[in-house]
């Protein structure tokens, strides 16, 4: 039998008693929270994976029965195929003042916003910083991959300097553009939020900190903290004319000088706040 | 079910659908300002929700609900911008929520993308309009220069929204609740299209004294979360099969068929009337004043009063249409419902228009001089 | 029976509180009423004015271009609304405030010193309910006790204190158009 089959329960062919995860150690199962759909993404994105770990994450809470999901307008605009929770398509920016609706009208609910660095950052940057000024309780999982990569290409406001675009052919320019936007520095000094994270989907360990930080920001909603954002480091293979290694590796060496990873804001175990290092941008008068 | 409609030769089309009971609820009679029916009316219709971002001239109605829906239990939030209203209006629906917003003609544009995604959604929602004088900052006085947006969809793609008009403040205060029922039955967001005089002005109304409990109305499809349902639900507007975007486009279309069963409309003075007035909302109390005038005058003339724009009660006006000699049409606008009533009268008489821009509220005497001046003239468009 | 009541005069008068009082009494007496303000951008020391209508049958317009009464309680509002008194109507002035006469032939001007009958009240601020008190003394509707019923309901609720000498206006209002209006010309 094969390892699929077990994981699936199913009794092989000839009618013998099905082997169980007693004799086959299961360790790699679709999340209960998603489908089986198969995904749109391009070869190497990592929305796959952040899709993963936020199945992973309503199913370790147990939340998909009172979760209601609020999808953007861009590449992850069909994630609500991905989940099985109840979930909205929001137009291009909305999703937090659709996600503040939501809660409101019901804080048993858990409702999280999946949406892109042009979604959050450019259409959607002022439900963005009004949704955290005043503290929703909403968890936001945001995926900068510096691109509009379901429209093409286009230059994107957490585009780097020097980044090739379709809309910044010779590289971006900051005298004509301006600076990419950090999102995690942008949003610390607002007392609404209560968790802001920046993690690199670039390797198992550092997936493995996404996990840690995704779990705050879950739970800074659940505890009735205030908003909480995970902002992932991702990768647009197909748009950055990369391979997915190379793109993997091209966080690690470039995008991370632009957007350091940690912690930038942690209300919901304060004490935490000092065992993990914070970005030195991050304290600037945020406390004061 | 309006106090307007109890009035003789007023007709109700709809009477097969009443939406909610006709039970006498103890009330008071009192002086009531516009603004102010339509927040009561709403929670008095079981407004849940609300959202809105400050604009004159119809700011009376979020500071009227900041203090009572909290004090009911239920949700206001002073949104960022009238685009994060819209798209608050949209999420607090699609989870199955009655909520609203309120605001005047700049801000109604800025919701017009999200109004587009509520219908394309199917969602029902309350939209009030309380109209000024446009375009662009335009005035805050009274205007119906937003006819066109609120009944011919507003924003892109094919929709409509349910439209109402209120004239006085008693339906004021009793369109919300109608519109919350129309909303909840045909799944499409509904329009109330006020002015600013009728924001503004004071009436007797009779409000009832109690705020009847919330019903809960069932609402299958609703994102709540998926709790023991068999299936996820998903609130959606993207069908990127053309045959598929064709089909729900079709749904649509019959959704606003079938609503023309809630046809309503207010007629005076129409059994022997040679001339026919057409009118809504402020226009239509100055167009009674100018009939009450020209009657005197010995003019055998009546007034129509669409209270639903869309659905438009086309053939009650064609019916009009073929008793009179004239149909004159007046408006606080260039000329926009007008063409509605061009559409039912089609061609059977001719069809004369008088309005006023920019936030003008002509008075009785200048309509009645305009209709005298232009009797026998025919269709001057 | 309609009755188109014009109010204008400065921000701060009171005049949207007058057109309010004679709505809320004229509705008590079994009227239909309404009460439609129209003010400068100015919360105070601008124009302010505001048209009540009272009727037996159902009211269209809320606004009139022409009115039966128009009470001016400052010069500019007479020059502006006195030329719109329907013949046959009437004009009260507040002849604290405005120095100069009405000259029309056609309609009844009185002349109510309503800022100098408040202040021998001790009271300069309900000058406007001593004009709304002289429209007693022209239009027999709504009747006293309405107009009383309107002072307690709307000024009593928050100012119960007040009532008493706002009725001692209205009434002093009333005097002082009527004695007016007898008088031999």
């Amino acid at each position: 039998m094969s390892i699929e089959m077990a994981m699936m329960g199913k009794a092989s062919a000839d009618d013998r008693p099905a082997t169980t995860c007693d004799d086959v150690e299961c360790v790699m199962a679709r999340p209960a929270s998603m489908t089986d759909k198969l995904m749109h993404y391009c070869p190497g994105c990592t929305h796959g994976i952040i899709h993963r770990l936020v199945g992973e994450m309503i199913d370790e809470f147990g939340l998909l029965d009172h979760t209601v999901g609020v999808c953007p307008v861009g590449c992850s605009v069909f994630a609500y195929e991905y989940f099985q929770c109840d979930a909205i398509e929001a137009s291009h920016g909305r999703a937090p003042a659709v996600a503040t609706a939501v809660k409101r009208t019901d804080s048993s609910r858990f409702v999280f916003t999946y949406q892109g660095d042009g979604d959050l950052a450019s259409i959607g940057m002022a439900e963005t910083i009004h949704a955290a000024a005043r503290g929703e309780r909403i968890t936001i999982f945001f995926v900068n991959n510096g691109i509009y990569g379901m429209t093409g290409g286009q230059m994107a406001p957490t585009s780097l300097i020097g980044q090739k675009t379709t809309t910044s052919p010779s590289g971006r320019i900051a005298e004509t553009t301006g600076m990419p936007i950090g999102v995690c520095e942008l949003l610390s000094s607002l007392k609404g939020v209560a968790y802001l994270a920046r993690v690199p989907i670039s390797s198992p360990k550092n997936i493995n900190t996404a996990r840690k930080y995704m779990r705050k920001a879950i739970r800074a909603q659940l505890e009735n903290k205030g908003l909480g954002l995970v902002e992932f480091l991702s990768t647009c293979p197909v748009q950055w004319a990369m391979s997915p290694i190379a793109a993997m590796k091209h966080i690690d060496n470039t995008v991370i000088k632009t957007f350091p990873p940690g912690v930038f804001v942690d209300r919901v175990d304060p004490v935490d706040a000092t065992s993990t290092p914070m970005p030195a941008v991050a304290h600037t008068g945020a406390e004061a | 079910m309006s106090a307007t409609l109890e009035h003789p030769g007023a007709k109700n089309v709809a009477a097969e659908s009443e939406p909610r009971g006709t039970e006498q609820v103890a009330g008071t009679k009192r002086l009531v300002k516009g603004n102010e029916a339509l927040a009561l009316g709403a929670v008095h219709g079981g407004l849940e929700a609300f959202f809105g971002y400050p604009i004159t001239p119809q700011n009376e109605i979020p500071e009227i609900l900041s203090g009572l829906l909290p004090s009911l239990g239920r949700v206001f939030l002073q949104a960022e911008s009238e685009v994060a209203s819209i798209n608050m209006v949209y999420g607090a629906s699609a989870a199955g929520h009655r909520t609203m917003t309120s605001s005047s003609s700049p801000g109604i544009s800025l919701m017009m993308e999200g109004l587009s995604y509520i219908a394309g959604a199917r969602l029902p929602c309350v939209i009030i309009n309380v109209m000024r004088g446009g375009p662009g900052l335009g005035n805050i006085a009274p205007s119906q220069a937003d006819y066109f947006q609120a009944c011919k969809g507003g924003g892109h793609g094919d929709f409509h929204s349910l439209v109402l008009a209120p004239w006085n403040v008693q339906e004021m205060f009793e369109l919300p609740a109608l519109a919350f029922d129309l909303a909840d039955r045909y799944r499409t967001p509904v329009f109330i299209l006020a002015d600013a005089v009728l924001g503004s002005m004071l009436e007797p109304a009779v409000v009832p004294d109690q705020i009847p409990p919330l019903r809960k109305v069932s609402k299958e499809w609703a994102t709540v979360g998926r709790g023991r349902r068999a299936v996820k639900n998903v609130v959606n507007s993207l069908y990127l099969d053309p045959e598929v975007l064709s089909a729900h486009n079709e749904t649509l279309q019959s959704t606003y068929r079938e609503a023309r069963r809630e046809i309503r409309y207010d007629t005076r003075f129409t059994d022997d009337a040679e001339i026919l007035l057409v009118a809504f909302g402020i226009a239509a109390r100055v167009g009674l004043s100018a009939v009450r005038l020209l009657r005197k005058q010995g003019m055998r003339i009546g007034l129509l009063r669409p209270i639903t724009l869309f659905p438009f009660p086309s053939d009650a006006i064609k019916h009009l249409a073929k008793q009179v000699r004239q149909t004159f049409v007046f408006e606080l606008n260039s000329g926009q419902m007008v063409e509605d009533v061009r559409l039912a009268v089609n061609g059977i008489s001719p069809v004369d228009f008088y309005g006023r821009m920019g936030g003008v509220l002509p008075g009785p005497e200048e309509l009645a001089e305009q209709i005298r001046s232009r009797i026998g003239r025919g269709d001057s468009l | 029976m309609k009755n188109e009541v014009l109010i204008a005069g400065f921000g701060g008068q009171g005049i949207l509180l007058m057109g309010r009082l004679l709505a809320e009494a004229a509705m008590k007496d079994g009227y239909h009423a309404t009460w439609f303000p129209s003010y400068g951008p100015e919360m105070r020391g601008g124009t302010a004015n505001c048209t009540t209508i009272f009727s037996d049958e159902e009211i269209g317009s809320p606004i009139a271009a022409c009115y039966d009464i128009v009470i001016a309680m400052n010069q500019p509002s007479l020059e502006r609304f006195g030329p719109k008194v329907r013949p046959g109507g009437h004009l009260l002035v507040n002849s604290s405030m405005v120095p100069i006469k009405c000259e029309r032939r056609d309609i009844q001007c009185a002349y109510v010193p309503a800022v100098t009958i408040a202040g021998q009240m001790a009271q300069e601020r309900v000058a406007n309910v001593v004009m709304l008190g002289s429209l007693l003394g022209i239009c027999p509707a709504p009747i006293l006790s309405a107009y009383e019923e309107a002072i307690r309901s709307i000024i009593g609720v928050k100012k119960p204190e007040l009532v008493k000498i706002n009725l001692d206006a209205l009434a002093a209002g009333r005097a002082a158009v009527e004695e007016q209006l007898c008088a031999p010309v």
